[in-house]
């Protein structure tokens, strides 16, 4: 039994970094605390989370994939233009984004296990690659007024209960995580990944489908970055080359502060999504603040990324 | 040992020659040299002017990645560099007796000691972070990455500084002897570590390191402290490079300035020959990649293809030199030569 608490440690140090932010936040101004301000944070992230649920199980099982903003980016800029210049209906082009950046993430997979590349330098290159293809189609920006894209967009679900209102794209975030979390703790698929990361030579060992399961993390990012992309073309109603740059940065700072080492092996899916809301919440304290500069952000981020990794040294320390 | 090294570098010196190459046959004038004011002008001078940040920050990763480590947080120092610089030396225009002079705000050495010593010192921190509280690199290095930037775009207030001192533009836009200072720059650090690698037991010991950290500390040597060094160095090149590009661009951008830079350092080091598993690494073969990827930059520019296709055409090289690097992709490869000839004879 007590092998089972440490486990908890870093996602329970996470929820309560939260907590104290928002218990901060509301104490310090008027306003702050109130249902709306906690869903704006959803919201205002559901990319983000979306992403964070593909690159934790990236991360958990060792790996790490660099190129989900720019995946993103190539999802809004095809999507803008199929919808926009080739009057595509959204039903007809969201399938076909979505299949896009699986296939992106699956070719990725491959050429990482296949021919035993490291996932830093592949995931790179598909970062210059999805990136540039935005550029191919379209070096500017491209605005959406398809109806139903500005409809899904501007509509609102109210919360029973506490009078705030939530987005789509929120909702879709939520489901996401949900199958995220039952992906990772209830399927042979998600055990596998935590084997992986452990020790790849020990999953081989026991038997388990290494080659396969590497391939489909990659693939699932993959698929991950394309509905957050779908999520993101929502959000802002464009298509553009520089959606999204340094995204991958901000899923990867948000899978680390949410618990999840980036040795693998350790980590939850749940995790991610206080990773992602602590990022959200700083940057709505710094616009709450007002006088402080935009750029504080990253310096803060920064700054929590810096202790939530000593933190998980010393906890690996201790558990050695 | 010299036969070998030849080896290691004709792929990368194939990779230029070619590209070379094709922009003789593109662009009839690519060669020609001019004679102007004193010095070469020229696109190959052009090139190599351009090229010698990269090269002098390549230079630094390289010997990151010699010991198993990345640093991507290059791009955010040199930012941090070219904003201390740019701050500190300022300058505006003074009229002294009649005549008009560009006055700094602090001296200009000072300034440049200052810039390079803040670099330095984020090495140091990258370097602490990796070799005393064991890190991995790539995190280590994210969190200056993404702090780093920060900082720039604070000590710049998020504009673009503007400097006004002439003698400072010399870093990056002056010539020597007819050619780019810049260049000489490059050379001199790549001169430096070349014989501190060659002549000292210093590049052996950074290979070791990067082949078995821990046989390398059972072997006696000062593991830690030679990994803080090298991230010193990076951070430190990083600096040099800030300082070249924000002298030839008369200012600093907190906000773009070495914008994606260590992936394109990355790209360099491994498209000159050096393996992010650590280990063996080439300095020359660094400052080839850095040539490569500026050659690509400038031959798709000239070609006039919109530049944007830059990154494509990047992916599409970094994905064929990864490849070719795998030892299991060249198996494949023999394999389907060899086939046909297997099975004719059973």
């Amino acid at each position: 039994m007590r092998r089972i608490d440490p486990r908890f440690v870093p996602l329970l140090g996470t929820i309560a970094v939260f907590a104290l932010t928002a218990g901060y936040g509301s104490a310090a101004y008027a306003g702050f605390f109130s249902a709306q301000v906690f869903l704006n944070l959803l919201i205002d992230n559901a990319f983000l989370c979306i992403v964070g649920v593909g690159m934790t199980f990236v991360i958990l099982s060792g790996g790490i994939d660099l190129s989900v903003g720019s995946v993103i980016a190539l999802t809004t800029m095809v999507s803008a233009a199929l919808v926009e210049q080739r009057h595509w209906s959204a039903a007809e082009a969201i399938p076909l984004v979505l299949a896009i950046g699986t296939a992106f993430g699956a070719l990725m997979g491959w050429l990482i296990q296949r021919f035993r590349l490291q996932p830093f330098i592949v995931t790179l290159a598909g970062m210059f690659l999805a990136r540039g293809l935005c550029y191919l189609i379209s070096i500017d920006s491209i605005s959406i007024t398809d109806p139903t894209y500005t409809a899904i967009s501007q509509a609102r679900i109210d919360v029973p209960g506490t009078g705030a209102s939530i987005t789509i794209g929120a909702i879709i975030a939520l489901v996401t995580l949900a199958i995220g979390i039952w992906l990772a703790h209830a399927t042979e698929f998600g055990r596998t990944v935590y084997a992986i990361g452990g020790s790849e030579a020990s999953a081989v060992l026991m038997g388990l489908p290494v080659p396969s399961t590497t391939v489909l993390v990659y693939t699932f990012s993959g698929f991950c970055s394309a509905l957050a992309g779908v999520v993101f073309t929502f959000y802002m109603l464009s298509g553009y080359g520089l959606h999204a740059v340094g995204m991958e940065l901000d899923a990867i700072a948000a899978v680390v502060i949410g618990g999840t080492l980036l040795s693998g092996g350790v980590g939850f899916v749940a995790g991610t999504l206080f990773g992602v809301l602590i990022l959200g919440i700083i940057q709505t304290l710094i616009a709450f603040d007002g006088s402080l500069s935009s750029w504080w952000t990253r310096i803060v981020i920064g700054a929590l990324l810096f202790v939530f990794c000593l933190l998980q040294r010393a906890f690996e320390a201790r558990r050695r | 040992m010299n036969s070998l090294s030849r080896h290691r570098l004709f792929w990368p010196f194939l990779t230029l020659a070619l590209l070379l190459a094709a922009n003789a046959i593109f662009n009839p004038g690519f060669w020609q040299l001019q004679w102007r004011d004193g010095h070469l002008y020229g696109n190959v001078i052009d090139i190599l002017n351009r090229a010698a940040p990269l090269a002098l920050v390549a230079l630094g990763m390289t010997l990151v990645i010699a010991t198993r480590g990345i640093d991507i947080s290059v791009g955010a120092v040199v930012a941090i560099a070219a904003a201390v610089a740019a701050l500190m030396i300022g300058g505006e225009l003074v009229v002294k007796n009649g005549v008009q002079t560009q006055v700094s705000r602090f001296p200009m050495g000072l300034a440049i000691v200052a810039a390079l010593a803040v670099a330095a010192l984020c090495g140091l921190w990258n370097g602490l972070l990796v070799a005393k509280v064991g890190m991995q690199p790539i995190i280590a290095t994210l969190i200056l990455m993404v702090a780093g930037r920060g900082v720039a775009q604070l000590l710049t207030g998020g504009q673009i500084i503007t400097v006004y001192y002439a003698p400072f533009f010399f870093l990056g836009n002056g010539f020597l002897l007819g050619l780019p200072f810049a260049v000489f720059i490059a050379a001199a650090v790549w001169g430096v570590l070349h014989l501190l690698m060659t002549r000292t037991a210093l590049g052996l010991f950074i290979q070791s390191i990067g082949i078995n950290p821990a046989a390398a500390r059972v072997a006696g040597l000062h593991e830690r402290l030679i990994t803080v060094c090298v991230y010193v160095f990076c951070g430190f090149a990083a600096g040099v490079a800030g300082l070249v590009i924000s002298s030839n661009v008369k200012s600093a951008d907190g906000n773009n300035a070495g914008m994606l830079m260590e992936l394109d350092a990355i790209l360099a080091v491994t498209l000159g020959g050096t393996a992010l598993t650590g280990g063996r690494f080439s300095l020359a073969g660094s400052v080839l990649g850095a040539l490569i990827i500026q050659t690509l930059t400038s031959t798709i520019y000239s070609i006039g293809v919109p530049p944007e296709i830059n990154m494509v055409v990047k992916a599409a090289v970094v994905f064929v030199v990864m490849l070719l690097q795998s030892a299991e992709f060249r198996a494949a490869l023999r394999g389907l030569v060899v086939r046909p000839a297997a099975g004719g004879a059973p």
